[in-house]
């Protein structure tokens, strides 16, 4: 366990290095997760190694470590104030345009390259009735 | 004797309010969501993050404790998101080869996306009347925070407010993001974590990773590639827009 969170702290240094001497706007744990993506298949890791196992106990909590933030909700929800409305309707409008868009355009462009796929099996019931 | 039973309270609070206390109710909070959510049977609702942030929030709330008091007395728990972020690279790693003959429609889609996102949200802010500062606020809220805080700084929003949102936008998509998809009828499970990550970054990655490793996979590559479209994005369409 501690050998793969060492791994991954190493990596998210690596990004942050990254990051800092080229000057990206893209925080260092993103970069961090590119470069061990790009070892992890350079290396044909396989599922034993204590990556996997560290990276794959520290995300089935994923969860936990966003609390700290998601609490601040709680202390700066009154900033809102009077804009609570329209900053309501235009976060989830387009929250929801952006969903739309990202999965149609991904779908329908496999569908042009001739390599779409259906993953969910059963078909839904009304299509199968 | 009363002063006896008052100075023990006092000591309680002081020991609830101290930095062990909140690193506790935070575990706690998280473990009653995660119990919370088995006895529900997966209910989409029940996600672990919303139940501990309700959990905390009243717990400080109650206590008086300020919020900055409580990230600092929580900074081990928020340590670990960096490396659990690298860490993505691990699902997507065992699902590689799914990428195949889907690197130009993701691309496409998340950069697209992006673009409808923030100017979308500007111009619906706007319509409703919100403020100038409001509405470069919301240029960067779907993606993951930091970028979403060095965006909104960088176009003259309110990032504090900014963080807010992005938070509130991550919880909402991991709670209702499975089923919008299922409504859209997207049956892809690529594009369906594509989507997901897109609008809703870290949070609804991680809801995704609980239905199914693929689609948790390319929730946190599109977290990832849209963090970095956003970047580039904002300050182009902020010419357009503001």
């Amino acid at each position: 366990m501690i050998a793969g969170l060492t791994w991954l702290v190493g990596f998210q240094l690596l990004g942050e290095l990254v990051v800092r001497v080229l000057d990206l706007p893209v925080p260092g744990p993103v970069v961090g997760m590119l470069l061990l993506f790009a070892y992890l298949r350079l290396r044909r890791y396989d599922d034993s190694g204590s990556i996997v196992i560290a990276g794959s106990g520290l995300l089935r909590h994923l969860q936990l470590f966003f609390i700290p933030a998601g609490v601040g909700v709680v202390a700066f929800a009154s900033v809102l104030g009077r804009d609570v409305l329209p900053v309501t309707v235009a976060v989830l409008g387009s929250w929801f345009l952006g969903l739309v868009v990202v999965g149609w355009t991904a779908v329908g462009l496999e569908r042009l390259l001739g390599r779409p796929r259906d993953d969910l099996g059963d078909p839904p019931a009304e299509a199968a009735a | 004797m009363n002063d006896a039973i008052t100075n023990a309270l006092d000591d309680v609070v002081d020991v609830l309010r101290s930095p062990l206390g909140l690193l506790a109710v935070t575990l706690i909070g998280y473990q009653l969501g995660r119990k919370l959510q088995n006895r529900l049977g997966g209910h989409a609702i029940a996600q672990p993050v919303l139940v501990a942030i309700v959990i905390v929030g009243a717990w400080i709330t109650l206590l008086d404790v300020e919020y900055d008091d409580y990230v600092s007395a929580t900074q081990m728990i928020a340590f670990w998101l960096g490396p659990a972020t690298v860490a993505l690279a691990v699902p997507l790693h065992r699902q590689a080869g799914r990428l195949t003959g889907f690197v130009v429609p993701m691309l496409v889609a998340v950069v697209v996306g992006a673009a409808v996102s923030i100017v979308s949200a500007v111009l619906i802010a706007r319509a409703l009347g919100a403020d100038d500062r409001l509405e470069k606020t919301l240029t960067a809220k779907s993606a993951t925070t930091p970028v979403a805080i060095a965006v909104t700084d960088a176009v003259g929003g309110i990032a504090p407010v900014a963080a807010v949102l992005v938070i509130l936008i991550g919880v909402f998509g991991a709670v209702v993001g499975p089923a919008t998809l299922n409504l859209l009828r997207i049956r892809d499970r690529r594009a369906r974590g594509l989507a997901v990550g897109a609008v809703s970054h870290g949070v609804g990655a991680s809801r995704m990773l609980q239905e199914d490793e693929t689609e948790g996979a390319f929730a946190g590559l599109s977290m990832g590639l849209s963090a970095l479209a956003i970047s580039i994005l904002v300050p182009l369409l902020a010419v357009v827009l503001f």
